[in-house]
């Protein structure tokens, strides 16, 4: 095993690194991906190893690029679009809706759109308004859409290339403020030993509540956990991966066993994929439930300027909050 | 300059005619333009107009079906012919089409046959052709979406780096007047200039957005807007099928060669109404419509061929009587068309298996079979 201590954002660099390597039908666009690459550097050196012609600056529009990346990928190639931030991806929604997602229905099966949209999402950088958002829910709702998210260096690394491969259309979300965090990744490890895409993984084992949470809400659950093993709590967390679809197996079986669940997001709770899963765990789990599924998330208003951020993003006294509450039922 | 040297006149678009494109004036007159010589045989001419006619014989069947509740809605091309036929002509094997829902003509050009068209529009399914095997993408209805594809396909024919060779293509987005105020049409005139991407925007001006006139969209002749983007815009007389072919012909082989994009406005009118749900009657008035009948596009042909003795009556009735024909089958064919079984929502949705449907489509399956287990087929 040669593993490498990298940050998150280099995983996902060097997992578009090989997918480009190993398919020449691969091209990288977006706002400043070429010799600055990315805002967030993610494609960092790509345009100098690959050429303008596969990492391509766009213009400055969000519709433009997803419309593009479709008609390339109409042509025969597997474009990787990066939108600079999650509230600038609203422009480029019409496109993702209604064309992206059902352009393989509308065409009877006969063409295929393998388009990847790269979103970092969620807040916590101090950032100014539309820079701190969590849309997942807009796209989980799109049927003929996949949606995965990343949380750690190593799986930025395989589920980049992962979601390339895919025929479908793939919304990745990368969380930002998780950037920089690094960890011991295996650049050579066979594809077949990768967790598949759309798996869930149980990231701490756990035997009292089971937690789920997904990107950057993985940390601070993982933190929770640990901060409640002190206290004799045993908490499950489960780190979803993909969103649609929906690993509902690996979560039934936890909540089957320890009775108790608690959704962690940072998208606003009323209407958030959290009401999903909590739907969804009560047909499954019902008799096994000792309290309703909890959800700790984001207040019912748009995101608040950054000095207030840390009151609004779940952190750990609020998910461990929220699993005292489960036993209180 | 001034705002008002740069409008034109007021409520009509209209331009001086040395603006316009025109190789066959409404009488039939055969006329020259310097920038885009045509040369063309009779039996060519002859066959614009079977094409013409049949078209129109096909899109009158589909609204008779229409009125008769065979077919959710149509939208009709009737007086857009010339437009459609003549670009649709001038495309070869290796160029795409990226067409908005009225493009019949282009659709009958590229060999998708009629019925899969009005399969979409009776409700059967989205679109149920393959768009790699016509070269002609599947209807789009938001409005201008498709330019962008047109675009970024292009961009994928540059990066094949086959231009200038004998494998070259190129894309033609067809929208119409009230999509040239969508954002998406603009950004791709953006994305082709920047990238000299090699596609032909064909916008048919007929006037009307539904209810709304060209004066609403715009204060300057459409296809002025491409010096804005920096590639030529050409308005070529969209009633007129030999200088719609000839303008496409040498925008295309333009853009086959990397010259990059060129906007044609073909000014032209939606004779009919915008679908078979709209009612003209409450917003234009019967006199435009009259105006617009002396420029008809197949009556000019028609002239043409019977002044220089290249048509005769019998050529006329044997073409109106194949039209007939195939719009007599056609509708035998539509009436025919199968309602899809109901587990066909689940089709298509995702290229690869996908758990939830999966699941769903188990559950469908197992409420249908219940009803027919108490024998109460649904």
């Amino acid at each position: 095993m040669s593993a490498e201590n990298i940050a998150l954002a280099k995983g996902i660099n060097h997992g578009l690194r090989k997918a480009m390597e190993n398919d020449p039908k691969v091209v990288v666009m977006g706002e400043d991906v070429g010799k600055l690459g990315g805002v967030f550097r993610v494609t960092d050196g790509l345009q100098k190893d690959f050429g303008e012609e596969r990492v391509i600056d766009t213009p400055l529009a969000e519709s433009g690029i997803v419309g593009t990346a479709i008609g390339l990928a109409l042509r025969g190639y597997r474009p990787v679009v990066e939108i600079q931030f999650d509230g600038f991806v609203f422009p480029a929604v019409d496109q993702i809706i209604t064309q992206l997602s059902k352009m393989h229905l509308r065409s009877l099966g006969t063409t295929q759109v393998p388009v990847v949209i790269r979103i970092p999402c969620g807040g916590g950088i101090g950032a100014v308004e539309h820079h701190s958002e969590s849309p997942e829910v807009y796209f989980t709702h799109t049927a003929g859409l996949r949606v995965v998210a990343c949380s750690n260096p190593g799986d930025a690394f395989t589920m980049i290339q992962q979601a390339i491969s895919s025929p479908d259309p793939v919304i990745f979300f990368e969380p930002k403020r998780r950037y920089w965090d690094k960890a011991a990744v295996d650049l050579e490890a066979a594809p077949s030993s990768w967790t598949p895409l759309y798996d869930a993984r149980v990231v701490t084992p756990g035997e009292h509540v089971t937690v789920l949470a997904w990107g950057p809400s993985v940390k601070t659950c993982m933190e929770a956990a640990a901060a409640a093993a002190e206290e004799g709590r045993s908490i499950e967390v489960i780190d979803l991966r993909s969103l649609n679809p929906l690993d509902i197996d690996t979560i039934t079986a936890s909540v089957n066993r320890t009775g108790r669940c608690v959704v962690v997001h940072e998208a606003p709770v009323f209407s958030g994929f959290g009401a999903e899963l909590a739907a969804r765990i009560t047909e499954r789990c019902f008799y096994r439930l000792e309290a309703p599924v909890l959800r700790v998330g984001g207040m019912s208003t748009p995101y608040p300027p950054s000095r207030l951020e840390d009151h609004y993003l779940p952190d750990l006294d609020r998910v461990l909050d929220a699993v005292d509450r489960t036993f209180g039922w | 300059m001034t705002i008002d040297s740069v409008r034109g006149a007021p409520g009509s678009g209209e331009l001086a005619d040395s603006e316009l494109v025109q190789l066959l004036t409404p009488e039939g007159e055969r006329v020259d333009h310097p920038d885009y010589p045509l040369d063309i045989t009779a039996e060519e001419v002859r066959g614009l107009y079977r094409d013409l006619v049949t078209v129109r014989r096909i899109d009158l069947e589909a609204v008779a079906l229409t009125r008769q509740g065979e077919l959710g809605i149509w939208a009709s091309l009737l007086g857009q012919e010339a437009a459609q036929i003549g670009s649709g002509r001038a495309l070869t094997g290796n160029d795409m089409v990226f067409p908005t829902y009225r493009e019949h003509a282009v659709a009958y050009c590229r060999n998708v046959e009629p019925l899969k068209l009005l399969g979409l529009f009776r409700g059967v399914n989205h679109g149920g052709w393959d768009p790699k095997e016509h070269g002609f993408h599947l209807y789009t209805i938001v409005i201008g979406s498709q330019t962008l594809h047109a675009t970024g396909y292009a961009m994928g024919i540059q990066r094949d780096g086959v231009l200038g060779s004998d494998k070259a293509g190129a894309t033609i987005a067809y929208f119409g007047d009230g999509a040239t105020s969508q954002g998406d049409v603009n950004e791709s005139f953006v994305f082709a200039s920047v990238f000299n991407a090699p596609v032909v925007f064909f916008c048919q001006n007929n006037q009307w957005a539904i209810s709304e006139p060209l004066e609403k969209q715009s204060r300057i002749p459409l296809y002025k807007r491409a010096q804005g983007f920096g590639f030529p815009g050409v308005r070529v007389d969209g009633n007129d099928v030999l200088a719609c072919l000839a303008v496409t012909r040498k925008s295309l082989a333009h853009a086959r060669d990397g010259q990059g994009p060129t906007l044609i406005e073909a000014y032209t009118y939606r004779m009919g109404a915008h679908t078979t749900t709209d009612d003209p009657t409450r917003y234009r008035l019967k006199a435009e419509e009259e105006a617009w009948k002396a420029k008809d596009p197949i009556e000019r042909v028609k002239k043409y061929l019977v002044k220089e003795g290249e048509a005769d009556q019998a050529f006329f009735d044997e073409v109106e009587a194949e039209a007939k024909k195939m719009a007599t089958e056609l509708r035998k064919a539509c009436l025919a068309l199968p309602d899809p079984e109901p587990l066909a929502i689940f089709e298509h949705a995702y290229a690869e298996p996908h758990p939830l449907l999966t699941e769903e489509q188990e559950q469908f399956a197992a409420y249908l079979a219940s009803f027919e287990e108490e024998g109460t087929a649904r």
